[in-house]
């Protein structure tokens, strides 16, 4: 009972999200039922556009399961964009030097991928703990870095033959493509979506099952009680940039891997930030991460139908997201205060 | 040359106010995270309001409501509901970056109004300085009241003091009866309607029209401008000035190095990183710790409570 009476702020709200997304609609001029029906239907209505989805998904759970180590550590992983575009890079690096059948290749790939968001997250670790720039400051700089190499290297040294486009490099050899299984008329993406949901599991056991874990969160509560007690904080901390980073850098060589087959200079998709509001609805916890993650893909994925279809700009996903996060979080606070009785004015505002 | 040092005045005319907005609201121990989307929102709206009634002063009012409105709903979710000021603005930024590209799209690539040039008659005619100074528009006159106007508030007034006591230590101020959260609240809503203004003046005077990439990136440069400046109004606006300067030089670059064009965009963020290492190193400390005098200037501490939720006993 009182589970579903805890539920109950998070439907308000995100009846609530849904009212103002409805506003919005109408404000434009588009007619929201038939904008919700190509929502849905642009993700979850075929065979063809669930595989899309599911392709989608993979890279937000690592990156998601990535951030809840750096969350639960205390530190805001604003870097993980960069870290996903690295580990991207990394990825092509190899794909493109290593010769060498698939079953060498793609691990190969992902390991260079996570090794290539690893270095790039501890980059503003050591930014942070030896240099004092906070983290969201160092992550952000370093994502336009990363951002600015993935731009250089597409139209640079690995231009297509003859064209420097931004349309990204060449296509890969077919050894460095994720391989997908075909049903259903098909193919679907077998391999990202265990590894996605592998690295939601493993964060999970990490986080409630282990010293580590247990420490970690420690140093994400009160790190300074946690130094006294003798748990090396800034060791701990930056081997939460590290997971956290590997994992990203996982979700970027699924995109070169089994999305793309190539680098292009918007390589992480933005799925570092989507994660940040996923892990944020999440209430920073391993959890809930799998199916919020596949409710906001849908979004996601469902509103590049709208600008196809109404004329509608897409960005309307992405809006939709930011309220439903919004107000969640308003919900949960909310229910927090007035079951703490402290509701009351005290004092203005 | 004054041309030069014209142009970075202007440039930097925006990013000044959008600073010193933030420097009261971070000074009074609140973080509006969401500048690179209330930017982008409040400079959508302006041009949109401004093009649809076709007058830019209406325009400023609007994405100086815009701000405001943002700002205030990040203060009334920390001071009200105790979330987490970083979580809340991060979620405003990417909220209002989509809402900007949803509402806006309609309006790019369309011509509105501009605020008029406005040259102060006998200041601008002395040589050098008033052409660099004084012959510009209203929007770069109200960058200088900015910086004067919050320099002096800060440091010369009562209020001032209580601004810096409820950031530093809200627990002190508020035993010495000072309404800590009410004066919160109306800081950040301030600070908010400044980046609105801000806003603004990139649609309607600096580089005028609506589009998607109009202040790219300046938002997350504003907040690293004001970590630069330590929260000190005159370091911030010379650290504003800095960046309009790279800016100005970087464009007059684009001729000569074609190639510019390209590391232009992402330029200003390895730039941003090593600023703040260099701002932090105990050398720039010890330079600090020489001149005890110039504390205030040359100190790098963040407000003690920025970012904390202050709650009565």
């Amino acid at each position: 009972m009182t589970r579903v009476r805890a539920a109950v702020p998070t439907l308000v709200a995100l009846a609530l999200a849904l009212a103002v997304g409805v506003a919005l609609l109408l404000v434009v001029g588009a007619p929201p039922l038939e904008t919700f029906r190509l929502l849905v239907e642009g993700s979850f209505g075929s065979a063809s556009k669930i595989s899309a989805t599911l392709l989608a998904w993979s890279p937000l759970l690592l990156a998601s399961a990535g951030l809840v180590v750096t969350f639960a550590a205390g530190l805001w992983n604003i870097g993980v964009e960069g870290q996903v575009i690295m580990g991207g890079i990394a990825a092509t690096w190899v794909a493109r030097t290593v010769p060498g059948p698939g079953w060498v290749l793609i691990p190969l790939m992902v390991l260079a991928g996570a090794v290539g968001g690893l270095l790039w997250a501890v980059f503003a670790g050591v930014l942070k703990t030896h240099g004092n720039v906070h983290e969201i400051f160092g992550g952000l700089g370093l994502d336009f870095v990363a951002a600015g190499l993935a731009t250089y290297l597409v139209i640079g040294p690995w231009k297509r033959a003859g064209v420097a486009s931004t349309s990204g490099t060449d296509i890969f050899r077919p050894e460095a493509w994720m391989p997908e299984f075909q049903a259903f008329g098909v193919g679907w993406p077998v391999i990202p979506v265990i590894l996605g949901l592998l690295s939601v599991l493993v964060v999970w056991m990490l986080l409630r099952g282990t010293l580590f874990g247990l420490r970690l969160k420690a140093v994400g509560s009160n790190p300074y009680s946690s130094f006294l007690l003798g748990i090396p904080t800034n060791r701990y901390m930056l081997g939460a940039f590290a997971i956290g980073g590997a994992l990203a850098g996982i979700a970027g060589t699924v995109q070169v891997a089994a999305f793309h087959h190539k680098l292009v200079p918007a390589i992480s998709g933005g799925y570092g930030f989507l994660g940040i509001l996923v892990v944020l609805l999440a209430g920073f916890s391993a959890v809930w991460i799998a199916p919020i993650a596949l409710f906001f893909v849908g979004i996601s994925v469902g509103s590049t139908q709208l600008d196809l279809q109404l004329g509608l700009d897409s960005a309307f996903g992405g809006v939709l997201q930011g309220i439903i996060v919004l107000f969640v979080m308003f919900g949960g606070a909310w229910s927090v205060r007035r079951a703490s009785g402290r509701l009351t004015p005290q004092e203005e505002p | 040359m004054e041309a030069t040092f014209n142009s970075i005045i202007a440039a930097a005319a925006p990013l000044i106010i959008a600073t010193m907005g933030e420097t009261i609201t971070e000074k009074s121990g609140v973080i509006n995270l969401s500048l690179e989307g209330s930017l982008r929102l409040s400079a959508m709206t302006a041009f949109a309001i401004a093009f649809w009634v076709g007058n830019a002063l209406v325009g400023f009012a609007a994405a100086a409501a815009v701000g405001a409105a943002i700002a205030a709903i990040i203060a009334f979710s920390s001071i009200r509901l105790k979330l987490n000021q970083i979580a809340v603005g991060f979620v405003l930024t990417l909220l209002a970056i989509e809402l900007a590209s949803f509402l806006g799209d309609s309006f790019v690539g369309e011509r509105g109004p501009r605020v008029p040039p406005l040259p102060i008659p006998i200041l601008s005619d002395i040589p050098f300085v008033g052409k660099v100074f004084f012959d510009h528009d209203l929007v770069v006159y109200f960058s200088y009241v900015a910086i004067f106007a919050t320099w002096w508030y800060f440091y010369r007034t009562r209020p001032g003091l209580n601004l810096q006591g409820i950031g530093e230590r809200p627990e002190a101020a508020f035993a010495r009866g000072i309404p800590v959260n009410m004066l919160r609240f109306w800081y950040t809503v301030l600070g908010g309607a400044m980046v609105g203004i801000a806003g603004a003046a990139y649609s309607l005077d600096v580089k005028l029209g609506w589009r998607e990439t109009l202040t790219l990136n300046l938002g997350w440069i504003a907040l690293a401008i004001v970590i630069f400046g330590g929260w000190h109004p005159l370091r911030v606006a010379f650290g504003a000035y800095l960046f309009g300067a790279l800016q100005v030089l970087a464009f007059q670059l684009q001729d000569v190095f074609p190639g510019v064009a390209q590391v232009l965009p992402i330029a200003p963020f390895p730039l941003m990183i090593l600023a703040l290492v260099f701002v932090y190193s105990d050398w720039f400390r010890r330079i600090g710790d020489r001149f005890p005098k110039m504390r205030n200037l040359l100190g790098s501490e963040a407000p003690a409570a920025m970012g904390t939720v202050f709650e009565r006993e």
